[in-house]
């Protein structure tokens, strides 16, 4: 194949003329068939040959022929060894032609052989499908097509990718095809010394992990020192820009946790910090929070699927007062017999705490429970190296708008002071006419609720099951214990710093000795401060 | 001294307690299977089961009863008791193991472990493990006692981190890589001091044992709550600052009967161990460590004699209940929780004692409402 008839080809793909009417073309298509003849009774190196050369014309048509292959539709008729698709249809074969894919007829199944291929060569074709479509109309298949070729490295690409980025217009793809072509030029020792160099900031530039193994991986061995050295370079540079990503990536991930982290124990920082009580269902509260929107989505997917979207604002709403009902129900039927009797309250909340997780096994079964997720809570954006999902983005803000709203609710409504001035001050309030026995439910009530919200929340990051509580409920003691009772923002700090100092941890320590670093580093906090980050001082605290 | 820190009540228990102890190997042993009177094998072990909660139970109300401090990690203490005697018992197998390695029990074989950690070393003697079941719950109450106490942590927050504590060492025990078996624990044992733990002759001895280890753990802690440093604990219990500012070192009281309590509830794992044939981490749980608590209020706190009834009535309750309706099991215990602290403060022995004179063992319920209040 010449030069001069590559440059005819691609002439003709710019003039848009693909069609097999052009004079070109079926010149071209002559010789493609030429060329395919190769493929008729090869062994795997012949076929692996046979493809290259295929590729090597940079016809789209040749992308056709390479797709039957890879997908072992291409045969050929053993009377006149003529190349055809065919696929099986039955007992018989349903034929195309090469080129216009048109139907051509039938065939029995033994008047034909099929061209065989191996595992190597499939991934050879990927690769040569990748050069061949870099031209197509398609954006998407280009950024593809992009993608292989900047994996495979292969020189012959060089030409169709340098046509390929003069005519792109899409300049992000344009920049990732410079950099597939930076990447051939690394790999081939034939180009000059200054483009290769050029090459390489090309490539430190593009970063990520695929960068490092291409400049790992690019080099031959006579490559010349002084490029061996940029490349080395290059790659300490990338390396330490993924080192800074791999941190941001830690704090994302640290926020997440550390949302999550606020969620399960905002309610609990409303029970224990503001009224003193210790709530140690808590976390059963959360889960019948996540089996009501296992319950909306259940009803909405027998009677209006059409909902499912708003599935999880709807059960808001609904997990805000299953929780905080059964909240006031436990406030006013045991809870406040024991106040003053923390020790007892813990007790007595415990063994709430296994009725609730026995009803609702007995409901709904010991088996972990599907809850979808809409649309905008799935899928994931990329920020740099960073991935994002939707779904742990939605729960942070969600997270940040439950506590902003508790802050609103107890500074400046009514019954937030009401709250405040019953836990400063129990016998004035009641004096001053407040009921606090009233007051008293209705704060348990909120802080159950907000236990509800979280539910809603966590049914969408983690398994719905009757133990879905017990997982959090020592987390989120451990929170508001370092953050400090009787204080918002102080479960607000302790969440992110514990989620963010577990997440930092993980990478070094693994997963569970992470924990247990927390765990422990919380036991010697207390030491120092053994009322929290945010310590409410006054004689309160002592009574 | 021992005599006179037993009332009529401690030997009514420890009378008891010995009919038991003597009847049950009896049934078990002295009488045909089929007879009426026949105790199967099975029993035996799981009444010696309960006499190690039994006294588990003793040891949390040592500390929770007489000194206020709820501890909701006493399941820790009784689970590294366990384990203790668990890699004695695992050293002990020796060749007879799945893949018949000398030395290394089988989960390190199958873990590709070429040497024993350096923390296995020692456990082939059977004193040493017998000294560790008590000396490392010992030293770790000791190190958090010590930690917690000192800057005064109280009530509901050292619940709270004791049960933290019990916590991180179930996720810690549950690793492959801390060399305790992982998720399996420690199993498969074959015997003790070369008795063969299946035959009957073995429980038996173990049953007598457990029921011994009771008595003598029961006796240290009335020994110590009727003592003049008994008297102190109560007065910690009921108005700490108070005891304080009378010139008492409440810390080191406290640390003192954490500690001993930490130590019997070892020697309750280590009894455990051989009865259950097998120990893991989930006897690590929160939810274990807190089950004992109930025991404790359900018999009686500040009683000693209530948390032995109270861990017997429980686990035989768990049994029954988990046999007959297994689903039922978890409506019980949380009911029996609500319904202890709300309606049974002083738990069944406080029942009897309904009118009788307010003694200084018992809390009065009154007297800590006050002072919690």
């Amino acid at each position: 194949m010449t030069r001069l008839h590559r440059l005819i080809i691609l002439a003709v793909l710019c003039l848009g003329i693909t069609s097999t009417a052009s004079t070109a073309a079926v010149a071209d298509e002559i010789s493609l068939r030429e060329i395919a003849a190769g493929f008729v009774d090869a062994n795997f190196s012949g076929v692996s040959e046979t493809a290259q050369a295929l590729a090597e014309t940079g016809d789209p048509a040749a992308a056709v022929i390479l797709q039957a292959l890879r997908e072992g539709r291409l045969h050929w008729m053993k009377s006149d060894e003529a190349l055809l698709i065919a696929d099986r249809d039955g007992r018989e074969m349903r034929l195309f032609d090469l080129f216009s894919e048109e139907p051509a007829g039938t065939a029995r199944r033994r008047d034909l052989s099929k061209v065989t291929v191996n595992n190597a060569i499939r991934n050879q074709v990927d690769g040569l499908i990748g050069g061949l479509t870099l031209l197509s109309p398609d954006p998407e298949a280009r950024r593809s097509a992009v993608t292989a070729v900047f994996e495979r490295r292969d020189p012959a690409f060089l030409e169709t990718l340098d046509q390929a980025i003069e005519q792109e217009e899409d300049a992000r793809l344009r920049a990732l095809m410079e950099e597939a072509r930076a990447a051939i030029l690394l790999a081939d020792d034939g180009a000059p010394l200054e483009a290769r160099l050029a090459a390489v900031a090309t490539i430190e530039a593009r970063g990520g992990q695929d960068a490092l193994s291409t400049l790992a991986a690019a080099l031959s061995e006579d490559a010349p020192p002084a490029l061996v050295d940029a490349a080395a370079e290059a790659r300490a540079a990338v390396e330490a820009r993924l080192k800074m990503w791999g941190y941001a990536q830690n704090v994302w991930q640290g926020l997440s946790l550390g949302s999550v982290l606020l969620l399960a124990a905002i309610g609990l920082a409303i029970t224990f910090g503001v009224m003193g009580v210790i709530n140690m269902a808590h976390g059963e509260l959360v889960m019948l929070g996540a089996y009501t929107t296992f319950f909306v989505q259940e009803i909405i997917r027998t009677s209006a699927p059409g909902l499912f979207e708003w599935s999880l604002l709807i059960a808001l709403p609904l997990a805000f007062l299953v929780s905080g009902g059964v909240g006031v129900l436990i406030e006013r039927g045991v809870v406040r017999w024991l106040y003053g009797r923390p020790l007892e309250t813990l007790l007595a909340t415990w063994g709430i705490s296994l009725i609730l997780q026995q009803t609702v096994r007995t409901i709904f079964g010991p088996n972990n429970r599907e809850v979808g997720n809409p649309d905008w809570m799935s899928g994931a954006m990329h920020l740099g190296e960073l991935t994002i999902t939707y779904n742990r983005l939605w729960i942070i803000v969600f997270a940040l708008a439950v506590f902003a709203l508790l802050l609103l609710v107890l500074r400046h409504t009514p019954i937030g002071l009401q709250m405040r001035a019953v836990t400063q001050n129990r016998a004035m309030a009641a004096d001053m006419g407040v009921r606090t026995g009233w007051v008293d439910a209705m704060t348990f009530g909120l802080g159950a609720g907000v236990a509800g919200l979280a539910g809603v929340a966590l049914s969408q990051i983690d398994n719905v099951s009757p133990n879905l509580g017990q997982s959090y409920i020592v987390d989120s003691f451990m929170v508001v214990v370092f953050g400090g009772a009787g204080n918002l923002w102080g479960a607000l700090a302790g969440a992110f710093t514990l989620g963010i100092a577990n997440k930092f941890l993980e990478p070094v320590a693994g997963a569970v000795l992470a924990k247990i670093l927390v765990l422990v580093f919380i036991i010697l906090f207390i030491q120092k401060r053994p009322r929290g980050l945010f310590a409410v001082r006054g004689r309160a605290v002592e009574a | 001294m021992s005599l006179r820190a037993l009332d009529r009540r401690s030997w009514v228990f420890l009378g008891l307690l010995f009919i038991i102890v003597v009847a049950v190997p009896l049934a078990n042993l002295a009488t045909a299977p089929g007879s009426w009177a026949h105790l199967p094998s099975f029993a035996v072990s799981l009444f010696g089961k309960y006499l190690c909660y039994a006294l588990l139970a003793v040891a949390l109300d040592l500390v929770w009863g007489y000194c206020g401090i709820l501890s909701l990690g006493h399941g820790a203490f009784f689970a590294l008791g366990g384990y203790a005697m668990g890699m004695h018992l695992m050293r002990e197998i020796g060749p007879r193991g799945v893949y018949g390695d000398p030395v290394l029990p089988d989960f390190m074989v199958f873990l590709n472990w070429d040497h024993l950690p350096w923390f296995w070393h020692g456990f082939d003697m059977f004193w040493f493990a017998l000294a560790m079941t008590m000396i490392v719950p010992g030293v770790l109450a000791f190190v958090f006692g010590w930690l917690a106490f000192r800057s005064r942590v109280t009530g509901v927050y050292l619940s709270i981190i004791t049960q933290a504590l019990t916590y991180a060492l179930m996720l810690a025990f549950f690793r492959n890589e801390m060399g305790f078996g992982g998720n399996n624990g420690l199993t498969d044992f074959k015997d003790v001091l070369g008795f063969d733990l299946q035959s009957d002759a073995t429980r038996a001895g173990l049953f007598v044992l457990s029921g011994l280890a009771l008595a003598l753990g029961f006796i240290l802690c009335r020994v110590i709550v009727t003592s003049k440093a008994g008297k102190v604990l109560v007065a910690v219990r009921d108005a700490e600052s108070r005891t304080r500012f009378l010139g008492y070192r409440v810390e080191s009281y406290k640390l003192f009967v954490f500690t001993v309590s930490a130590m019997l509830a070892g020697l309750a794992g280590a009894l455990y161990t051989p009865q259950v044939g097998i120990i893991n981490p989930s006897e690590f749980s929160p939810a274990n460590s807190i089950e004992i608590v109930i025991m404790v209020a359900l018999g009686g706190r500040g009683t000693l004699v209530g948390a032995a009834l109270g861990a017997i009535v429980v686990g035989a309750a768990n049994t029954l209940l988990t046999g007959w309706f297994p689903d039922f099991w978890l409506f019980v215990l949380g009911g029996l929780f609500v319904a202890v602290t709300l309606f049974m403060p002083r738990g069944i022995l406080g029942v009897f004692d309904r009118g009788g004179p307010v003694r200084p063992g018992a809390p009065a319920g009154l007297a800590l409402r006050r002072k919690e209040a």
